[in-house]
Formats: structure tokens, sequence, C-alpha cells
């Protein structure tokens, strides 16, 4: 088995999000494990066509099926109410994904007792992620929006 | 009735209420701080809210997080249960302002006994005696002191109005000595508080403390389903209850128990709430009224078979009280230990994870606790784990029911004061009944020197 097709195939579990590959052709025997090494047993020459047919029938088996959370800071929740991405409803969103901040600046409202209060960034960077809806109901500690 | 009542409390009466609103139909939200999200009563609950980190401060006493954690959750009633913020009349007030109902009374009603002074004057004008005592500071010239003792009747004790924690207090017992010894605490005090303000009252000697449990509507019915006696006390903390209080007559206890429902009647009381007295000499004198549920609700529970938090939800739900006075009969006796998370010998608090948990059961056994196997007693909030109660058809039968529950109860993994209890249900002054508030503080204290 060459190089570039055992790098296609690292490349294909990547990407998939599977845990683990094996794959078998002829006498030759590829398992690549997501997180572990890929071991290679060869006796005989490879033949090529086995391996597009492979690709499509590709299940996720992995365990999560939520992908992987943003790398960066999670704001949380400083307190119980309901979250908003605005200062009033229709009226442009505080952040966005991919926006940058700086520490301080406001980046979501939580009402509580008909009070709107200001969350501010608790770190400068970059909006990664929000993690709730608009309108939703928060608790203390809710993860709120991921800042790298 | 309501469709969803949150439970403003923790620990184990979050979970008695939570037990109330299912069998009512009703569902349940469990506020809870960042520690006690691993609580049983907040997995079970049909939603929970986390309210705040494990600090009391910024939690269950948190009044915006905790009626925020109402509108979320579109619940319709907020049960305060006990301590925290149950007798706060301000989170009465701000609850029902919000649009939600407050499980318990009128806020101006909890701000009347909340306030010591004046509660005891609404009970006076109520018909209820209080401990004789002077109005205000002492009186100036000597004859006026002389005619107050007098009145009051000795012995009587001189306290600073500054003082407190049994500092800057003197027992006088006889007239000879009155006048001197008020010289003395006079200048005791204003050297100790710079205060010299000392007033007088009668002094109890032997004190028993014995409560009247009370219920009543929005449609001025009440009712009282017996006392409670809870002299077993040790700074001030009651460690053991029992319903009825043993040796009253009965005459006099349907006097003062009506007496109370009056009370309730005159100001207007709804809800649950408990009359406490300072019982001597076949005297009741008021000291102070609790306008929620108490701790030791249970006892009353076994003896009177009425379930008192349905009831304090079914009358905030705007019911009439489904029983009369003469629906109530006491039947049976009943005993409490709390378990306390402590060192029997030195109380000092025992927070910790229980490695071991098993609670016993049996005829007229009932346990209310919330812990359980593997549970993490958090270190920032009471140390109550849980409330052992025994019910037997005689004071004697309960006893031993609960002397043979305590001895198959386990924990391990924190300390706990079963120990104490152990030792209680063997005493000779306990098993005749009738000791007073002072009987465990002496009885501890000689376990002390004899260990010396």
């Amino acid at each position: 088995m060459d190089l570039r097709k055992l790098k296609k195939l690292i490349d294909l579990v990547e990407e998939s999000g599977i845990a683990e590959l094996e794959i078998t052709e002829g006498e030759e025997k590829v398992r690549i494990n997501r997180g572990g090494l890929a071991t290679v047993t060869s006796t005989a020459p490879p033949t090529v066509a086995a391996l597009p047919a492979i690709a499509p029938a590709l299940p996720v088996a992995s365990g999560e099926s939520e992908p992987a959370a943003p790398e960066g800071h999670v704001l949380k929740a400083p307190m119980v109410g309901t979250f908003y991405r605005s200062a009033s409803p229709g009226a442009k969103s505080f952040v966005e994904v991919g926006q940058t901040v700086s520490e301080g600046e406001t980046v979501c409202i939580i009402e509580a007792m008909k009070l709107l209060n200001e969350i501010e960034a608790d770190r400068s960077g970059t909006i990664k992620a929000i993690l709730v809806e608009n309108g939703q109901p928060v608790e203390y500690g809710h993860p709120l929006i991921v800042i790298g | 009735m309501f469709e969803k009542i949150l439970i403003a409390n923790r620990g184990e009466i979050a979970l008695r209420i939570q037990r109330a609103c299912r069998e009512l139909g009703v569902k349940t939200v469990a506020v809870h701080s960042e520690a006690d999200a691993a609580a049983k009563y907040v997995k079970l609950a049909d939603e929970s809210v986390c309210i705040g980190p494990p600090p009391s401060a910024q939690s269950y006493l948190n009044i915006p997080a905790i009626i925020s954690a109402a509108e979320v959750t579109d619940a319709q009633a907020i049960h305060p249960g006990y301590g925290f913020l149950a007798e706060n009349a301000d989170f009465a007030e701000r609850v029902e302002k919000s649009g939600f109902v407050f499980i318990g009374p009128k806020a101006e009603t909890i701000r009347l006994m909340g306030d010591k002074v004046n509660a005891k004057a609404a009970m006076k004008k109520a018909g209820l005696q209080c401990v004789p005592g002077g109005e205000g500071p002492l009186p100036e010239t000597p004859e006026e002191i002389l005619k107050l003792a007098e009145e009051i009747g000795y012995p009587v004790i001189i306290k600073a109005a500054g003082g407190g924690g049994g500092r800057g207090m003197r027992v006088v017992h006889t007239e000879a000595a009155l006048l001197t010894m008020v010289q003395t605490t006079r200048g005791e005090a204003q050297a100790a508080f710079g205060d010299p303000t000392i007033y007088m009252e009668k002094y109890l000697e032997n004190p028993r403390h014995i409560e009247v449990q009370v219920l009543a509507d929005k449609f001025k019915h009440a009712v009282y389903l017996g006392d409670r006696d809870c002299s077993m006390q040790r700074r001030h903390q009651k460690i053991i209850e029992e319903a009825p209080a043993p040796y009253l007559p009965l005459r006099a206890r349907v006097r003062i128990g009506e007496r109370c429902t009056e009370a309730c009647q005159k100001i207007g009381y709804e809800g649950a709430g408990t009359f406490e007295f300072l019982y001597e000499n076949g005297e009741f004198y008021f000291i102070e009224m609790n306008t929620r549920l108490q701790v030791e609700h249970p006892v009353t529970e076994m003896v009177t078979g009425i379930d008192i938090v349905q009831l304090q939800i079914r009358v905030a739900a705007g019911e009439k009280l489904p029983i009369k006075q003469r629906d109530v009969v006491i039947r049976g006796h009943a005993i409490e230990c709390r378990i306390n998370a402590e060192d029997p010998l030195k109380f000092m608090p025992s927070p910790g994870r229980i490695t071991s948990w098993h609670m016993p059961g049996g005829p007229g056994i009932r346990v209310d606790s919330h812990a359980y196997n593997g549970y993490f007693v958090p270190p920032y909030y009471d140390s109550l784990v849980g409330k052992l109660i025994a019910y037997g058809d005689t004071r004697e039968q309960a006893i031993r029911r609960m002397g043979i529950a305590l001895s198959e109860a386990v924990v391990e993994g924190i300390q706990t004061n079963l120990p104490l209890h152990v030792e209680l249900m063997q005493d000779a002054a306990f098993l005749r009944g009738g000791t007073g508030i002072h009987y465990l503080e002496q009885k501890i204290a000689k376990f002390a020197k004899a260990a010396e």
C-alpha cells in the first residue's frame, strides 16, 4: 500500500468523524483509529479498485453525535433569565460568529424580572460560537458564547 | 390548584415539598445552587434551574434569581420551605408583585411577626400571655423598680439591652438583692456594651418549649393541630421533637390551641404557622410565632394523619380548609430525631461524601431525607441530612421503635449525631418525659466533665 493511499485514508477518517476504519484489500489490512496509530499489515500488493467503493458506505461510528465544541473560552450565564441576541426585537444582534469583541463589550442580554441585563464579554477575542437560541431560558452557569 | 410550583429551598424540605406537589398532581421546579446540582429532588423535579454558585447569599437567598427562575419556567407559585427566604417579608412581597403566589401568609403578617416586640404586643392584644416584663427600659427610681419586680414576680432576670448571647444578664431571686443587682448590672452594661440601658423580665428557671401548630385558609377559618414539645435543644437548636407534648392536661391543650386559633383569625393569618411558648408551672408564655412550615412538622402529621404541606398548597391555591376543628384527632405519639452531619461529641460540622447510607423501616417509621448512598453533603449549608421519625400508640412504643430504628441506621463517610440520639433514647429523664430546655446542655456538660 503506497503512502499516498494511506494519507487519503487517514484524511477520510478525519473528515468523516468516524472512530475507527479497517480496510482489507486482498491480504493487506489497514486499521486507522482516530486518536490512535494507523497499523498496516501487508502481504500482497493491493488493488486500487477496491478503495473508492468503501467511501460512500462509511457510517458515522463514533459515539458522539454532536460536533466537537469550538476551541475557546466559554462565557457562562451569570444569572437566570431569558437570553436575547439583541437589545430589542428586530434590532441588530450584538454579535455574530466571526466578529471580534473586546473585554467589557456587550454581547447579549439576559432578561429577568422585566429588566434587560447587558452581559459583557469577559475577555477579548473572536466569537467562535453562540450556543443558545434567541429567547431561550438560561440558568446560572449556562454556556452562552464561545470566545476564542 | 396550581399547575406548577417552584420550590425555593434545598435539602430534605425541598424533597418533602416535591412529594406533596407530586401527590397533588402539580409539576415541580427545583432551583438549586451549583453545589446541589446532584441532589435527589433536582433529578426528580420536572424542571430544574441552577440559580447561582454555592454560597447561600448568591443562590438560595438570591431573590432576583429565584423569581427569574419562576418566570422562565412559568411557575405559578413559590414554596419557600423553612429558613432562607421563608420568613422574609420582602421576598413574599416581591413574589406576589411579580405575579406569583407565595405559599405562606401575607407579607404584612410576616413583617408583623418578624418584629419580636410588635409580635408580642399583637399577641397580647389577641389574648396570649407573654413572658412578663417591663415595657421598655427599667424605670429610674428604686420604688418603681421594686414595684415592677413585684408585679412580674420573682425570680426576675435583669438584661442589658445592648447585651446578648447570655452576657449582661443577672437573675434575682429575692427583693432584698434586687436594687444592688440592678446597680451592678447597669455598671457592667455600661462597661461591657457602652450602654447602661437594662430591662427586666420574669425568669423561667426550667421551662419547656411547647409549640402549637395552626392552619388557616384565606376565608378566616383556622384550626390547631395540637402541640409539640421541642425542649431537647442545644444552643437553641432543636435536636428531638415530639407530639403531643407530654403531661399536659387536656383542658390546657384545648385552651392554648383555641387561643392560638383566635389569634390567627384576629391577625388574618393564612397558611401554616406555629406559636412558640415557654411553659412553666402550668403557664404558657408566648415567645414568638413562626410564619412558615417547620422542620418538625412530621411529628404532627403522624399523630393527626394530616398532610400539612399539601394543605399549605391547597390553602394558597384558594381552597377552603377541608377540615374543621372536630376533625382533628390526636392519636398516638410521635418522636423525631434530627440527623445532623456533625461530630457527636464536639458538634463540629462534618460535610463530605456519604460512603454508606442505610435507613431503617418497618411499622411506624418514617424517614425524611434527601441523602443517598454516595451523596456529597456540601459544606455551605446547615448540617441537617435527615429526620428519623417514629410513631407509636404510646410514647413508650414510639421511643422503643426509635431505639430499634437507630440501631438499624448506618451512615458512613461523614460523622453524625446518631450516637447522641441512641444515648438519649435510653436517658432516664427523657424516658420519663417533660425535661426542660436546659436539660440537654446540662447532660452534655456532664459528659464533657466525665471525659476529662
